[in-house]
C-alpha cells in the first residue's frame, strides 16, 4: 500500500531558474525583504503543501551579472515567515562544515519554538574552497569528509535536543526550583572533529527533534541518508537505482524526489520538467508507485510556477487520490507527515 | 535643549531579577512571551527590544544552577520572527564575538536587518572562558587580555563586509543584470582573521545594523567610544550614571565622534504603583520574591569565593573572610576585590540587625525607579536632562508582562513632558536613536 504522497516546494532566490527574477510579473527587491519568499509559501501552505525547503550556502552565490547573487540567511528567512503562516513546514539549508554545531542545534530548536512545531534543517555540507576562504578558519575538505563530520553534527544536534528531559522546568516555588536538574544532562560528546560538553542552552524543542533532511547531492552524501528523517532525492535519471541505493543504506528516511519544474509561461530550459500539469502528475503517480515517498518541487519562478503548483497540481494530484485531504488545522511537522516524536534518550537517567 | 528619552525593553532572563514563583509569570521560551513584550514596547514607543544571550548554562559548586530562570531560545531566530509581528520596534541580538566568525556575523545580521526594513542590532559581547569554550570547537583558546582585540577586528571586518557592496545592485530586468560584476568582493588579513571572497547581501536599509556594547572596563568603555553607537552600562543611580557618562563621553573626541553617535543606556528596574507609599511596599516585596533563603546564600557565595552552604540565610554573615578568583560559580560576572564589599555588608548588617538574607536583600538588589507614575517620570527625566544617561534599558521583573504598567501610566506622562515620541517619525532603529544613516 503506498503512503500518503508527501508534497514541498524550495525557495531559492526568486526561483530555482536563473531568468526568474527577470519579467514583470516579479519585484527582484522582493527577493531581498524576504517578501516573495512569504507570499510562495504562504500560497504554498492554502493549497496544503507540506513543507518549504530554504536554500543557503555559506558563500555568495554565482558572481555572473545576469544571475541573482544575492542570498539572505536561510535561517533568519524561515523564521521570518514562521509567525506569518500556521500549518506549513520550515526547513532552512544549514552548511554544518564551518558553523559551530552548537550554534547550529539552538538555532533549529528555536525555529521549532517560534512555528509550534514545523521546524527542520536541511544539513548541508561545503567542500568549496570559497566557503573555507570566507569563514577563514580550515581548508577545504574532500566530500567524504565534510559528510563524515555531517554525522557527529547531527549527532550531537540530536544529544543535545536531548539534553533536557521534556519535563526539566518544574518551577517549584516551595523549594525555589525552577527547574529539576537531574532531568538536565552533559551530553560530554567527543568525536574526532569537536567536542561539546553540554546541555544546550535552549529546552528540549516541541516536536522533540527538528526534521533532519539530507539532500543526496553528491555519492558521499548517501553516507548521511541513514542519519535522516527526510532524503531528497535530486533529478530524475537513475531513479530506481538510486532508490535502491538509499533503501539499502537505510530503510528509515522517507525519500522525496527533488525535481526542477516550470508549469508556466515563464523561462523553462535546463529545468527536469517543463509541460503540463496533467503530464506532471501522471509522472508523479509513477514515481510514487515506484517506492518514493514524495516530491519536493523546485519551482522555476516562485511568482509564476507556485500559483500552478497551488492551484492546479496540487488539487489534481488529490482527486487522483495520491494526497489526503488538505490538513486543516495547525500540527506539528511531524504529526503531519506521519513521524513519531522521539523519545528522550536520557529521560530518566538521572533520577 | 530638551533631550528625548530612549527607552528599550529588556526580555527578562536567568538571574535572580527574575520573578518566575510569580502567578503572572508565564513562559520563559514560548514566542508568545516574546510577542507580548515586544507589543507592550512597541505600543510605548521604545526604540528597541533587546535580548541576552546564553552559551552555556550556569553553574554553581560543579551543578546546574536551578533557582533561577534557566534555558533561553537564540536570538536571532526569535528576533527575525518578531520582525514579522512588530513594525517599528528596533530589534537588538546580543551575539559573542568570540565564537562567531565575521563573515556569518555579518550575514545574519544584515538579514536581519533587511527582512525588518532596517531595525536591526548587534550587541556584541566577548568570552574568553574556557568554560563558556567547552560547547564551541576552538574551545577556551582566548587569551582575557585579547577578547576585545578579537571583538574590535571582528566588527571591523563586519563593517567592512557591510560596506562591500557599493552601487553594485542594478535590478535591471529588462537588460538582464542583476548586479554588477564583482559584487561584494572583500579581503581581509589580521591578527585574528585571514579572509577573501565575496559578501552575498547588498548594504541593508541602515547600511549598518546598529552597534551595542555592554562592557565596563576602561578597554570596555574605549571599544565602545571607537566603534558603538549605544552603550548599555550598568550605571543607573543618578552620581554614577553621571560618572559614566561624563567618562564615557569624553573619549569620543579621540576618535573623531560627537557627543551625540553613542547613546547611553543604562540598565534599569521601575517599580510603579498609584502613589509612592505603594510602590514602596512593592518594591521591598519583589526583592524579598527576587531574593529567596537559598538564593542569598548563592549570591553570598559569588562574593565570597567560598561554599557557604552549611549557612542559615535567616542568620548572621559568614564569618570567614572572601577568597578572590575562586569559581565557586560558573558563567556569571564574580568580584575582583571582594574585601571591601564583605566589609561593607557586615557594616550594614550590624547596624541594622540584619540577616544574611536580609543584607542581600538590602545590600543587593538596587531597584532603580520606585513611586508613583509621576514620580519615576520626573525622575527619569531628570536623569536624562542632566546626562546621567540617554535613555534606559528597563528590565522588567516579571515574564511577559512586567512593563505593562510602565507604559500604561508611566509613558503617557513622558509624552505630555514631551520627552518621548507619541509615535514613531521613521522606520528604521537609527532614526529612533537620532543616529546618522
Amino acid at each position: 500500500m503506498s503512503r500518503r504522497l508527501i508534497t514541498a516546494i524550495e525557495i531559492d532566490g526568486a526561483g530555482s531558474h536563473p531568468d526568474a527574477w527577470r519579467g514583470a510579473a516579479v519585484d527582484p527587491s522582493a527577493i531581498l525583504t524576504g517578501e516573495l519568499a512569504r507570499h510562495a509559501v504562504q500560497r504554498a501552505e492554502a493549497a496544503g503543501i507540506d513543507f518549504a525547503t530554504f536554500v543557503d550556502t555559506l558563500e555568495a552565490p554565482a558572481d555572473e551579472p545576469s544571475r541573482v547573487s544575492v542570498r539572505l540567511d536561510a535561517l533568519g528567512l524561515a523564521a521570518r515567515i514562521a509567525p506569518s503562516t500556521d500549518r506549513i513546514g520550515l526547513i532552512p539549508t544549514l552548511t554544518v562544515t564551518h558553523t559551530e554545531p552548537f550554534h547550529v542545534q539552538a538555532s533549529v530548536a528555536t525555529l521549532d519554538y517560534v512555528s509550534g512545531g514545523r521546524a527542520g534543517w536541511l544539513a548541508e555540507v561545503s567542500t568549496s574552497a570559497e566557503a573555507a576562504a570566507v569563514i577563514g578558519r580550515r581548508e577545504p575538505a574532500e566530500a567524504a569528509d565534510t559528510w563524515r563530520e555531517a554525522r557527529y553534527v547531527v549527532d550531537v544536534s540530536r544529544r543535545l535536543w536531548d539534553s533536557w528531559e521534556d519535563d526539566a522546568i518544574i518551577r517549584d516555588a516551595p523549594s525555589g526550583r525552577f527547574i529539576d536538574r537531574d532531568r538536565i544532562h552533559y551530553v560530554d560528546y567527543s568525536s574526532p572533529a569537536f567536542s561539546i560538553k553540554g546541555p544546550s542552552i535552549v529546552p528540549r524543542p516541541p516536536q522533540g527533534h527538528p526534521l533532519t533532511v539530507v539532500r543526496l547531492s553528491s555519492p558521499e552524501a548517501l553516507q548521511a541518508a541513514a542519519d535522516a528523517d527526510l532524503v531528497l532525492l535530486p533529478g530524475t535519471t537513475d531513479l530506481e537505482d538510486r532508490l535502491a541505493a538509499v533503501r539499502a543504506a537505510s530503510l528509515n528516511p522517507r525519500v522525496l524526489l527533488s525535481v526542477s519544474v516550470a508549469l508556466s509561461d515563464g523561462p523553462a530550459d535546463g529545468v527536469d520538467y517543463a509541460g503540463g500539469v496533467e503530464e506532471l502528475a501522471d509522472l508523479i503517480e509513477g514515481w510514487n508507485a515506484a517506492g518514493l515517498d514524495g516530491i519536493h518541487l523546485r519551482p522555476a519562478s516562485l511568482e509564476l510556477d507556485v500559483p500552478v503548483i497551488a492551484e492546479r497540481l496540487v488539487p489534481l494530484l488529490r482527486e487522483r487520490r495520491l494526497l489526503g485531504p488538505s490538513a486543516g488545522r495547525a500540527t506539528s511537522l511531524r504529526n503531519r507527515l506521519g513521524l513519531r516524536r522521539p523519545a528522550n534518550r536520557y529521560a530518566g537517567s538521572g533520577r | 535643549m530638551t533631550k528625548q528619552i530612549h527607552l528599550a525593553a529588556h526580555f527578562p532572563g536567568v538571574n535572580n531579577t527574575t520573578v518566575w514563583s510569580d502567578p503572572e509569570s508565564r513562559s520563559q521560551i514560548d514566542f508568545a512571551s516574546f510577542r507580548h513584550l515586544a507589543d507592550t514596547a512597541e505600543r510605548g514607543t521604545f526604540d528597541f527590544f533587546f535580548l541576552a544571550e546564553g552559551l552555556r548554562l550556569r553553574e554553581v559548586k560543579g551543578r546546574i544552577h536551578d533557582l533561577d530562570v534557566v534555558g533561553r531560545p537564540e536570538s536571532l531566530t526569535v528576533l527575525s520572527a518578531l520582525a514579522a509581528v512588530t513594525t517599528h520596534l528596533g530589534l537588538a541580538a546580543t551575539v559573542n564575538s568570540t565564537f562567531n566568525e565575521p563573515y556569518e556575523l555579518a550575514k545574519r545580521l544584515a538579514t536581519l536587518d533587511h527582512l525588518s526594513g532596517g531595525r536591526a542590532a548587534w550587541n556584541v559581547v566577548t568570552s574568553w572562558d574556557a568554560f563558556t569554550g567547552e560547547n564551541f570547537r576552538r574551545g577556551g583558546y582566548l587569551d582575557k587580555a585579547d577578547r576585545y582585540v578579537r571583538a574590535q577586528e571582528a566588527l571591523r571586518v563586519v563593517r567592512k563586509l557591510w560596506d562591500s557592496w557599493s552601487s553594485e545592485l542594478v535590478l535591471d530586468q529588462d537588460g538582464g543584470v542583476f548586479a554588477r560584476e564583482g559584487a561584494g568582493a572583500f579581503a581581509d588579513e589580521g591578527a585574528h582573521f585571514n579572509i577573501r571572497g565575496r559578501f552575498g547581501l547588498p548594504p541593508s536599509p541602515q547600511g549598518h545594523p546598529v552597534v551595542i556594547q555592554a562592557g565596563d572596563s576602561d578597554q570596555g568603555r574605549d571599544f565602545a567610544a571607537e566603534g558603538a553607537d549605544v552603550i548599555f552600562s550598568r550605571h543607573g543611580s543618578f552620581e554614577a550614571g553621571q560618572a559614566f557618562y561624563k567618562d564615557v563621553k569624553a573619549r569620543l573626541p579621540q576618535y573623531g565622534r560627537s557627543e551625540d553617535s553613542l547613546k547611553i543606556m543604562p540598565a534599569v528596574t521601575v517599580v510603579v504603583a498609584d502613589n509612592d507609599r505603594e510602590a514602596a511596599d512593592k518594591a521591598q516585596y519583589i526583592r524579598e520574591q527576587q531574593v529567596s533563603g537559598p538564593t542569598a546564600i548563592v549570591l553570598a557565595e559569588l562574593l565570597w569565593g567560598r561554599d557557604l552552604s552549611s549557612y542559615d540565610p535567616d542568620g548572621p554573615l559568614p564569618a570567614e573572610d572572601p577568597v578572590v578568583g575562586s569559581a565557586v560559580t560558573q558563567g556569571r560576572v564574580g568580584y575582583n576585590d571582594p574585601a571591601p564589599i564583605v566589609a561593607e555588608w557586615r557594616a550594614q548588617a550590624e547596624a541594622h540587625g540584619w540577616s544574611l538574607r536580609q543584607t542581600v536583600i538590602n545590600q543587593q538588589n538596587r531597584q532603580t525607579f520606585i513611586g508613583s507614575p509621576s514620580t519615576v517620570a520626573a525622575a527619569m527625566n531628570r536623569h536624562v536632562q542632566e546626562d546621567a544617561a540617554d535613555g534606559f534599558v528597563l528590565v522588567p521583573h516579571l515574564t511577559p508582562g512586567g512593563l505593562d504598567d510602565f507604559v500604561d501610566s508611566v509613558v503617557p506622562l513622558l509624552r505630555d513632558r514631551g520627552v518621548l515620541r507619541s509615535e514613531y517619525t521613521g522606520t528604521t532603529l537609527r532614526h529612533h536613536l537620532g543616529l546618522d544613516a
